[in-house]
């Protein structure tokens, strides 16, 4: 790895301090700098496995959010969602980086979002459902960034100071989504008559996918009281339903995965070997 | 041949004046990314930069800079780190960074929240704490949208001077 960066060899004769702009290029390494030893008695396989699934799971919210662009009720949501999906894009690099140092293959971070088919991911399955209305938007925001902010408080105490250090930077990141989802949640439930019945509906929805991030990493108790304390601010019923068999953590898929998938991965795919 | 500078209070100076990418107001060390300049027994710097979001699209351009101006001043080895840990906060942004914020239009940020555990805090638009105007200095604001054109920047508006600013928000 260089210091030399193509961003210098363009801004090359351009004195006018517009080339600081040139931001997209040469962003290849995003652990670049930084101290990426194991320390002696970490099971490198099974940090490998957690550092990917937890990206999986960032990788496809952020696709999902993504797609919220151009098509959000107005234009603060758009920009507070595509800000979100940064966050969660952030996240996902960082820790399919650090995958591709502990997993024995020495692959980068676009190894792991392109050239993976669908039965090589890992996400929960609530991460891979289409957007529906913006009420599944919020409902689905409040649900998974309350349990990946348990599960990532939990990780600032990881024995690899790479993923603690990274969860720790995520923590801040999650509990500003999750406020954000909260509020909405609030606001439509407390709402007309058609806002508090698309809000119960998108909970409705939410509820079967909850016992399987439980298994995935047992936050039960924590979502529950987020869930509880906002749905009774909202006016609305707590989610339940008859949780779904299977996990996306074993493999186990919705038909939604491999159509994000191909639209996620098109462009990487036809141009392999590009760079931009 | 010319002799490489051995001057670390030198090379930590450049480092700090290198301006953010998104906030040009702010230098490196303003804004609190800039975590140590030193220079190593073979005359190597070493400077290390944390990332302020998970996401911030500037580290490579920061990294880049930095190595590019110290280079220019004649240090030849030159090692740019990045720590993760301890995660930046807007509580590492400098006075005379605040100032530069304000006085540029942009509301600098409050006390960072020291926890993210228990309930959320469920306050709708009106709670929030009032940020006072970078341009008139009033009270009478409002958030128009807590996320903005960068990660790290709120919208907000004033009712006293009409006009809309960007907030930096606490992390």
């Amino acid at each position: 790895m260089s210091d030399d960066h193509v961003y210098l060899s363009l801004a090359e004769g351009h004195e006018s301090g517009d080339e600081r702009w040139a931001f997209g290029t040469g962003f290849e390494d995003p652990l670049y700098g930084v101290d990426t030893a194991v320390p002696d008695g970490v099971d490198t396989a099974e940090l490998a496995a957690s550092c990917l699934a937890l990206g999986d799971d960032a990788l496809v919210s952020t696709q999902r959010l993504a797609e919220w662009t151009t098509r959000a009720p107005e234009l603060e949501e758009e920009v507070a969602l595509a800000n979100i999906g940064l966050d969660l894009l952030g996240q996902a690099r960082l820790l399919y980086a650090r995958c591709g140092q502990v997993d024995g293959t020495g692959r980068g971070e676009d190894a792991y979002a392109y050239f993976r088919d669908a039965e090589d991911f890992r996400p929960v399955r609530l991460a891979e459902l289409p957007n529906g209305d913006f009420a599944f938007c919020v409902a689905r925001l409040l649900v998974l960034s309350s349990w990946r902010l348990a599960h990532f408080h939990h990780l600032t105490a990881s024995p690899d100071p790479v993923l603690a250090a990274i969860a720790a930077k995520g923590v801040k990141e999650l509990t500003y989504h999750r406020q954000y989802a909260a509020e909405w949640v609030v606001r439509l439930g407390d709402g007309t008559e058609e806002s508090h019945r698309r809000m119960r509906a998108a909970l409705e929805q939410v509820g079967p996918y909850l016992d399987e991030l439980f298994t995935a990493y047992d936050a039960q108790e924590e979502v529950a009281a987020v869930l509880r304390q906002v749905t009774q601010a909202a006016g609305l019923p707590f989610p339940a339903g008859q949780s779904l068999p299977g996990a996306g953590r074993d493999g186990d898929h919705t038909e939604h995965l491999a159509l994000l998938l191909a639209e996620l991965q098109s462009v990487a795919r036809a141009h392999p070997e590009a760079t931009w | 041949m010319v002799t490489p500078p051995t001057d670390e209070r030198l090379a930590r100076h450049i480092a700090e004046r290198v301006p953010d990418p998104e906030l040009p107001m702010l230098t490196l060390a303003d804004l609190g990314v800039l975590r140590e300049v030193s220079l190593t027994a073979d005359g190597t710097v070493v400077a290390t930069l944390t990332p302020t979001y998970s996401g911030c699209p500037a580290m490579s351009e920061m990294r880049a800079e930095v190595a590019a101006r110290l280079k220019a001043a004649g240090y030849e080895r030159v090692e740019v780190r990045t720590v993760l840990d301890p995660p930046w906060t807007t509580d590492w942004i400098t006075d005379a960074g605040r100032r530069s914020l304000a006085e540029h239009g942009i509301a600098p940020p409050g006390p960072a929240p020291r926890s993210s555990t228990g309930p959320v805090p469920l306050v709708l638009s009106a709670a929030r704490p009032a940020v006072p105007c970078p341009r008139c200095g009033s009270a009478d604001t409002e958030e128009t949208s807590r996320f903005g054109a960068t990660s790290c920047k709120a919208l907000w508006r004033c009712g006293a001077c009409r006009e809309p600013f960007e907030y930096v928000k606490e992390i």
